[in-house]
């Protein structure tokens, strides 16, 4: 396979690339980028440890093609600001941490995003990123903390 | 400060920035990329390996059994596991050559590119099943391990009793579903091998390198990176990994990093047992246990691993927190044609107390008392002793403990109100329930005495402390904590304290990071190791102790200062392992956990709509990770008892993604509310108790028997899908 031309804009900086036409965009970002904040946790689309923001939306960068992303804008954890993520640690959202660059791209996003809330609870909103440590009462706590500063850290699911 | 301070973990700005680097974040120059090919049946004899003639084979590195330098072998408590499949194999995905490339696509294509051929061979599927002598790999019977506990006089028990019930119980294998994948990268040079990964115990995977590469532990070098999660299974199989790199980069030259994808880590690493429980038990008018037979057997997988020492952690939690004089245990691990199963939190202890909680639940419904009721006439009492002759003297007042749960569920109140909702809903039913239950910290029985641990703390001439031990941070907090303990016995700030990163070549063999013990076995090390550091700079004159070091540094150019500690067995704590009698464990954790959950009867599906966890864990060093322990653990069995669902073919794991085996998202679960009630102990740093493991017992017979408690009936096995569920109700006599 020859491999193709690749320019986009990754955390507002252009990249120009040579890529393989099936290369993904989340190997590209780990490894021709050096972007390795963006996790591979099952490479179908089901845990959300690599998602990132392609033009300002949420995708699982396991399923998206690189070629896909040319002329693009995309946008990874590396990006976030501490705003985001110094609530998140103050509630443990992050306990292993493989899930956590997920987490912490939806939670900018939701941010930026406060409207998509009135149709679902912030519990149904974070079901696409997969957790194994916290039993997600951290993350809920902490990613309400982010969209609400005046919210306590602890919320939900703590007491005594 | 230090112990008791809600600081957040040290590693977790890191982690959320995306910057800790994981084994495949690490960039090396010249590395290739390596793979591993594997069995395709459950048991046989390979004849022939074909490599396909259409692919440049000369571009590879490969390895076979005759490449291993030293022991064929992956060193554990036995050596019966190969570290390369020489011709006889016993498990389906077991590793026979190993392939190295630089594209990671040819290296795709090379794996494709290598058929097996194979002579089958019987298997065993079942280890409840007869067998032949054909299907005979161990021993005489197949059989790993046995064990047996005996105390009084079982059948003059069951001579007197009022009432004899029985039970037969069953759990499934469990996934760990850590989101890190496994990994190693090993490079070789004029010093050695080096290996550096995802693990949860350095010192093991040190331990079967030397013995696979035939090198002393100076010329091998064991250093953990950020790991994504483990759970017991990143305990005994990166050993596995780091042999296989170790071994592709000694033949390459060149460094070899082996990154698992989800779907060859789910189907070849280790899973939780499937466990067989039988509980045969006498009761007497008062409704007292007088007598109890409880008969566990374990499959074990296709070699020994660390299944001894999970059947012994299953058996010494079978009676749980209740007070007996007449027992009988008996436990087996047997071998099936599966991949081994390996430790994951709980090792053991889940399944046994799945099945005798829901059988103190069945107990109780068939004796006409309240599940609480029952317990409350059954629960240890201060002094009582526990099935090994262990003298209950925690201090611990389970019956009020338990209590205080059932007041923070609403117990009482939700019983009579669920009472009513049932009787009139056409299709939810809700039900409440609890388990009561315990886990012992630290190794089983002699373990740590064995083990002999070792601690140093350290202090730089730049006035900072260094805690170095082998214990891993794995996300369960371990670096934070220890840190915290050194922070509170030294009486210094946070910043002046760091915790060394595993390095076998840096840090002394303070044992595994498994068990509930870091926490409370090393950290009481780190305490003993800063007092045994403070007694030294104590005469040196400082306003603070960071000043104190600078001065003994500058008093002692080019020496180094070092606080140490080894584990000493406490002088009141006795084992025998010839008879499985005395101080199982230096002390438990104790809880009670409230189900409270509603079934769909229109789909079958059960939601666990609220979650009280309660539990006694001696000082809480800090809040938020020691409750994000619980939440974590909790949500892992609420996966096991209701979702998680390993599908085997040829003994091995069919259903290899999230897209088929499905875990609790945030959606599932409740918010899950954790109490925390605190007794210290002297066995662990400022009086705390190991707590990670824990949580994972006390779920699933409470949620099943809630569920049981909603539909007035008696579900026996894990994990209850909607399938099994629908089976059940139309198969089962509702009682």
């Amino acid at each position: 396979m020859t491999d193709l031309d690749l320019s986009f804009t990754l955390n507002g900086k252009p990249v120009r690339l040579h890529v393989r036409p099936d290369a993904r965009l989340l190997d590209v970002l780990r490894y021709d980028c050096g972007c390795t904040g963006t996790k591979e946790g099952c490479g179908e689309g089901e845990c959300g440890a690599c998602t990132v923001l392609l033009d300002g939306l949420p995708v699982n960068s396991c399923l998206v093609p690189a070629f896909q992303v040319a002329g693009r804008s995309v946008e990874t954890v590396e990006a976030v600001a501490p705003e985001v993520t110094g609530p998140l640690n103050r509630t443990g959202t992050a306990q292993c941490g493989a899930c956590s660059p997920g987490i912490v791209v939806m939670t900018r996003w939701l941010r930026e995003h406060p409207e998509v809330l009135q149709d679902a609870t912030l519990r149904q909103f974070m079901s696409g990123n997969l957790c194994r440590c916290t039993g997600y009462d951290s993350v809920i706590s902490g990613v309400a903390s982010v969209l609400d500063p005046k919210e306590t850290a602890g919320g939900e699911g703590t007491s005594a | 400060m230090g112990i008791g301070e809600d600081r957040p973990r040290v590693d977790g700005l890191d982690k959320l920035r995306g910057a800790a680097a994981y084994v495949d974040d690490l960039r090396v120059e010249g590395v290739l990329h390596g793979a591993t090919v594997r069995t395709p049946a459950a048991r046989g004899r390979i004849t022939r390996i074909h490599f396909d003639p259409g692919i440049p084979w000369n571009e590879y590195v490969i390895v076979d059994h005759r490449d291993v330098p030293g022991k064929n072998h992956v060193a554990s408590i036995e050596t019966d596991q190969p570290a390369l499949v020489e011709t006889e194999f016993r498990h389906k995905y077991e590793p026979v050559l190993l392939l190295a490339h630089r594209s990671p696509a040819a290296l795709r294509k090379g794996v494709q590119g290598v058929r097996l051929e194979y002579e089958p061979l019987p298997a065993v599927e079942d280890p409840l099943a007869g067998l032949t002598s054909d299907r005979i790999q161990h021993g005489p019977d197949n059989v790993f391990k046995r064990i047996d506990i005996r105390k009084g006089d079982v059948n003059a028990a069951f001579a007197r009793a009022a009432h004899v019930i029985e039970g037969e119980y069953r759990t499934g294998a469990q996934e760990h579903a850590y989101i890190e994948p496994q990994g190693m990268l090993a490079t070789s040079g004029p010093d050695g091998v080096t290996v550096r990964g995802s693990m949860q115990c350095p010192y093991y995977v040190l331990k079967s390198l030397c013995a696979a590469l035939g090198r002393s532990e100076r010329e091998v070098r064991v250093i953990q990176t950020a790991t994504g999660g483990a759970f017991g299974g990143k305990e005994d199989y990166p050993s596995v990994i780091a042999i296989h790199a170790a071994l592709l980069a000694l033949k390459a030259g060149a460094p070899v990093k082996i990154i698992y994808d989800r779907q060859e880590d789910m189907a070849a690493t280790t899973k939780r047992h499937p466990s067989w429980v039988r509980h045969r038990t006498a009761i007497d008018e008062a409704g007292r246990l007088i007598g109890v037979e409880i008969e566990v057997v374990m499959d074990a997988g296709a070699y020994v691993t660390l299944s001894p020492v999970v059947l012994s952690r299953g058996v010494l939690h079978a009676l749980g927190p209740y007070a007996c004089e007449n027992v009988h245990i008996h436990g087996e691990a047997r071998l099936t044609n599966s991949p081994p199963y390996g430790a994951f939190r709980g090792f053991g202890a889940p399944q046994t107390l799945f099945a005798l909680e829901r059988h103190m639940d069945a107990i109780a419904r068939r004796l006409g008392l309240d599940p609480a009721e029952f317990r409350r006439r059954n629960l240890l009492r201060d002094g009582d002793r526990m099935a090994t002759g262990q003298v209950y003297r925690d201090g611990v007042d389970l019956t009020r403990l338990m209590d205080d749960a059932l007041e923070h569920a609403a117990y009482a109140q939700r019983r009579e109100e669920f009472k009513r909702f049932n009787a009139s809903h056409p299709y939810l039913r809700r039900g409440i329930a609890q388990a009561t239950f315990m886990h012992g910290a630290g190794f089983t029985g002699s373990g740590e005495t064995m083990l002999a641990s070792e601690v140093w703390v350290e202090g730089h001439a730049d006035g900072t402390v260094e805690v170095l031990t082998a214990n891993t941070e794995m996300g369960q907090g371990a670096f934070t904590v220890l840190a915290q303990v050194a922070v509170d016995t030294l009486g210094v700030k946070n910043e002046q304290v760091k915790v060394a990163v595993p390095d076998t070549h840096r840090v002394p063999n303070s044992g595994p990071t498994v068990a509930s013990r870091t926490t409370m076995v090393v950290g009481k090390l780190v305490e003993r190791a800063c007092l045994d550091l403070a007694a030294v700079v104590d005469g040196v004159a400082g306003r603070s102790f960071s000043e104190k070091i600078r001065a003994w540094h500058q008093a002692h150019p080019g020496e180094r200062l070092v606080g140490r500690a080894k584990y000493k067995t406490p002088p009141e704590i006795h084992w025998d392992d010839a008879t499985y009698q005395g101080d199982a464990y230096p002390c438990y954790a104790w809880a009670t956990y409230v189900a409270t959950v509603e079934v769909d009867l229109r789909t079958y599906g059960v939601q666990v709509t609220d979650f009280v966890a309660s539990q006694e864990v001696g000082r809480v060093i800090n809040p938020t990770l020691a409750r994000g322990q619980i939440q974590g653990g909790v949500a892992q069995a609420i996966g096991w008892a209701i979702l998680e669902n390993v599908v085997l073919k040829d003994g091995a794991m069919a259903n290899t993604q999230f897209a088929n085996y499905i875990i609790p998202t945030s959606n599932d679960l409740p918010p899950i509310r954790v109490f925390f009630e605190e007794q210290p102990t002297p066995y662990g740093p400022g009086g705390a108790k190991g707590i990670g493991e824990l949580p994972m017992d006390g779920p699933a017979p409470a949620v099943i028997n809630a569920v049981c408690d909603a539909l007035q009936t008696s579900i026996h096995e894990i994990p209850l899908t909607p399938e099994r569920l629908m089976e059940h109700l139309d198969g089962a006599d509702h009682d």
